[in-house]
């Protein structure tokens, strides 16, 4: 068993006490809820006349249904409406603070948390949803959970877990021109396979990790979940503390900072922690990677072949060969040049404003693709201010991008925003499954944002490291 | 305040087998059947777009075989439930009649949510999925007996061993998986862990 990690001691900061079934019940110092997990559970305590314990602990958003193009009320989806007016009273009803599009602060669940300060090193953080290992970019201990135990961590600010394993991956080197936070994670899938991860905790480290910024820390621990673990984390260093000062929390209570930081740095993993497996990964040989099937292990080097399904192991062949009838490509090709019709640059992987700058970076100046839709979802209100504040709307724009409201959006397609028929899409999020952009038909390709980038302008896959140069006109 | 948790120590019914490997929560249950406030009536929406085409009429699918109808233990392979953590999928699965899940690998927020529900996922090597999966093809009407508590799964003539994690096992076999009420017992010791950590102004 690990010992001395920041798992290991977040874990122990937060036991409250075994339970019967050999389960450790521990304390959640921040509840995240949103608009589609969370309504079952408030009825669940209204059945069994609970109340919620501890409301100021608990925050709330609105991202999976909310609309990107037209946000007035009410919404024109009945059901969207109907699942925001149901959260909207939860919230009223039991006091709990929500970020809803009015503020300026509302966006995705997993963006909003680190922007205002919420998502902090050490906390033990949770949320309906399997995207919260996000929050562990921060040095938190974060992960999603279902329904029934949100109903849990309502009624008692607690939850029922079992200890896992942790797993150090150790990114080594500097990432190469072009090569992104989303190239190492979709990297790592591939390598230990989407369920390598159960029964563990990620803890990234090493050089190409450290010298990340937290967004791309936050790329990183989001996609934690496609490789099996429930949780990922970064330890907190001074990167981590600076963006921490220039949160909400941070500039209303400046005091805190000082007066926490000595907890952050007593929850780093010891020098000599001992973990129950190490892996490590040479970061400079990485080139960006993009998914050719259907889930987001079976991904490829830009340059390199789709393997045979017979090259793979026994287990993975039957998934590869449904996948590529899926996906309809050709062992041996590469992904380069695989046409698609749909660019979505948004999600809680790759919709903050970094992401944005560099696929903007792409764009200016050239013209998305005539057989292509392209769309920019930001994470958050803020994230968008932000971008416009730059006039990244407008480079996005000119090119041809539609230019969206916060949500989640294309990533799952719960709201208006979906593919159509069997559209192959450039995607920034992290889900390539059948049927998760919205049609079942539909085929998603998952890559990094300049990577969508370069897709939308050339109409098909394209590394965007050989790009020509925009020339002037 | 809450009516007694039933213990369960086994689950008996017939089987449906769902063969593949890495089967979303995104295919046990299409995103647009979530635009509900409660899983009611979600059952009919399980596996819906492996099972119905564009102009819903029915694929090839066990959850359409009328043989499967009554089918309560349902056998899969590898990594199941992976993905999103909606509760949504079991809740369908559960909804549409299934009791217990035997598989050779399950998704950790999956299994977590299946045992919220008291729903046993008990998992066993390849060979033997595969063998079970076969036999409830040629048996869809023969009884399949899946012991919690004796960790094992049998059917005709056949049992074999599997596995049911510690705190899952427990947890079922004591009447103890719906943690509200016993963790709401705890709630001095809650309060003073909130105390006591510094980040929490409460």
């Amino acid at each position: 068993m690990s010992e001395g990690t920041l798992y290991d001691k977040v874990w122990e900061e937060h036991t409250v006490s075994e339970l019967p079934t050999g389960q450790t019940q521990l304390f959640v110092g921040l509840h995240l809820i949103h608009e589609v997990t969370s309504p079952q559970a408030f009825g669940m305590l209204q059945e069994r006349d609970l109340e919620v314990a501890y409301p100021e602990l608990t925050h709330a958003t609105v991202d999976h249904i909310v609309p990107t193009a037209d946000q007035s009320r009410p919404y024109r989806d009945d059901a969207a409406e109907e699942m925001m007016s149901e959260l909207e009273q939860n919230v009223r009803d039991a006091g709990i603070q929500f970020s809803d599009p009015t503020t300026g602060e509302q966006g995705i669940v997993h963006v909003i948390g680190p922007e205002q300060g919420l998502t902090q090193p050490g906390k033990t953080i949770v949320c309906g949803d399997s995207h919260t290992s996000t929050h562990g970019a921060f040095g938190a201990l974060a992960f999603g959970i279902g329904t029934s135990q949100i109903r849990d961590v309502l009624a008692t600010q607690t939850i029922a877990m079992e200890k896992k394993k942790v797993r150090k991956i150790e990114v080594t080197g500097e990432l190469g021109p072009g090569v992104e936070a989303k190239d190492v994670i979709l990297e790592v899938i591939r390598r230990l396979g989407t369920e390598g991860g159960v029964g563990y905790v990620y803890e990234y480290a090493g050089e190409a990790i450290e010298s990340l910024d937290m967004e791309g820390r936050m790329s990183i621990c989001n996609m934690s979940i496609e490789g099996g673990a429930r949780a990922g984390y970064v330890n907190p260093d001074e990167t981590t503390y600076e963006w921490m000062k220039d949160t909400d929390y941070f500039r209303e209570n400046p005091e805190k900072f000082d007066e926490l930081k000595p907890y952050w740095e007593s929850i780093r993993s010891d020098d000599d922690a001992e973990y129950d497996d190490v892996v490590t990964i040479d970061g400079s040989e990485l080139e960006p990677v993009v998914t050719w099937g259907t889930t987001p292990g079976q991904g490829i080097g830009i340059s390199e072949p789709i393997p045979e399904p017979e090259s793979l192991a026994a287990d993975k062949q039957d998934t590869a060969r449904r996948a590529q009838e899926h996906m309809r490509v050709t062992p041996g090709d590469t992904m380069e040049g695989y046409e698609i019709d749909v660019a979505f640059l948004g999600s809680c992987t790759n919709a903050r404003l970094p992401d944005l700058r560099r696929a903007a970076e792409v764009v200016e100046g050239r013209e998305v693709h005539e057989d292509v839709r392209a769309m920019v979802v930001p994470g958050s209100q803020r994230v968008k201010a932000a971008a416009e504040a730059e006039g990244l709307d407008e480079i996005f724009e000119e090119a041809g991008f539609e230019w969206r409201n916060a949500g989640c959006s294309m990533c799952l397609g719960m709201n208006e925003d979906q593919l159509e028929g069997d559209e192959a899409c450039a995607s920034s999020s992290n889900r390539n499954f059948i049927g998760r952009q919205g049609s079942k038909d539909g085929r998603t390709v998952l890559m990094n944002p300049r990577m969508v980038a370069a897709a939308a302008i050339e109409g098909k896959v394209t590394d965007v490291r050989e790009l020509k140069e925009v020339t002037a006109v | 305040m809450t009516d007694e948790i039933p213990e369960i120590d086994s689950v008996t019914g017939t089987g449906v087998p769902v063969r593949g490997n890495d089967i979303d929560t995104d295919q046990i249950i299409p995103a647009r059947f979530m635009k509900v406030v409660t899983f009611d009536g979600l059952g009919e929406f399980a596996f819906f777009d492996l099972r119905f085409d564009d102009d819903d009429d029915q694929k090839d699918h066990p959850f359409n075989e009328p043989q499967f109808q009554d089918a309560s233990v349902l056998a899969v392979n590898a990594n199941f439930g992976c993905g999103s953590s909606r509760e949504h999928a079991p809740q369908a699965l559960m909804r549409w009649g299934i009791d217990a899940i035997v598989g050779e690998s399950f998704a950790e927020i999956f299994a977590g949510n299946c045992l919220a529900l008291g729903i046993p996922t008990v998992t066993a090597d390849h060979e033997t999925i595969v063998d079970l999966q076969e036999w409830i093809d040629e048996h869809p009407d023969g009884e399949i007996h899946v012991d919690v508590e004796e960790e094992t799964v049998t059917y005709g003539d056949t049992t074999v061993e599997a596995t049911v994690d510690d705190a899952q096992r427990r947890a079922l076999t004591e009447g103890v998986w719906d943690t509200t009420a016993l963790m709401k017992s705890n709630a001095d010791a809650v309060a003073e862990k909130a105390a006591e950590l510094p980040y929490v102004d409460v």
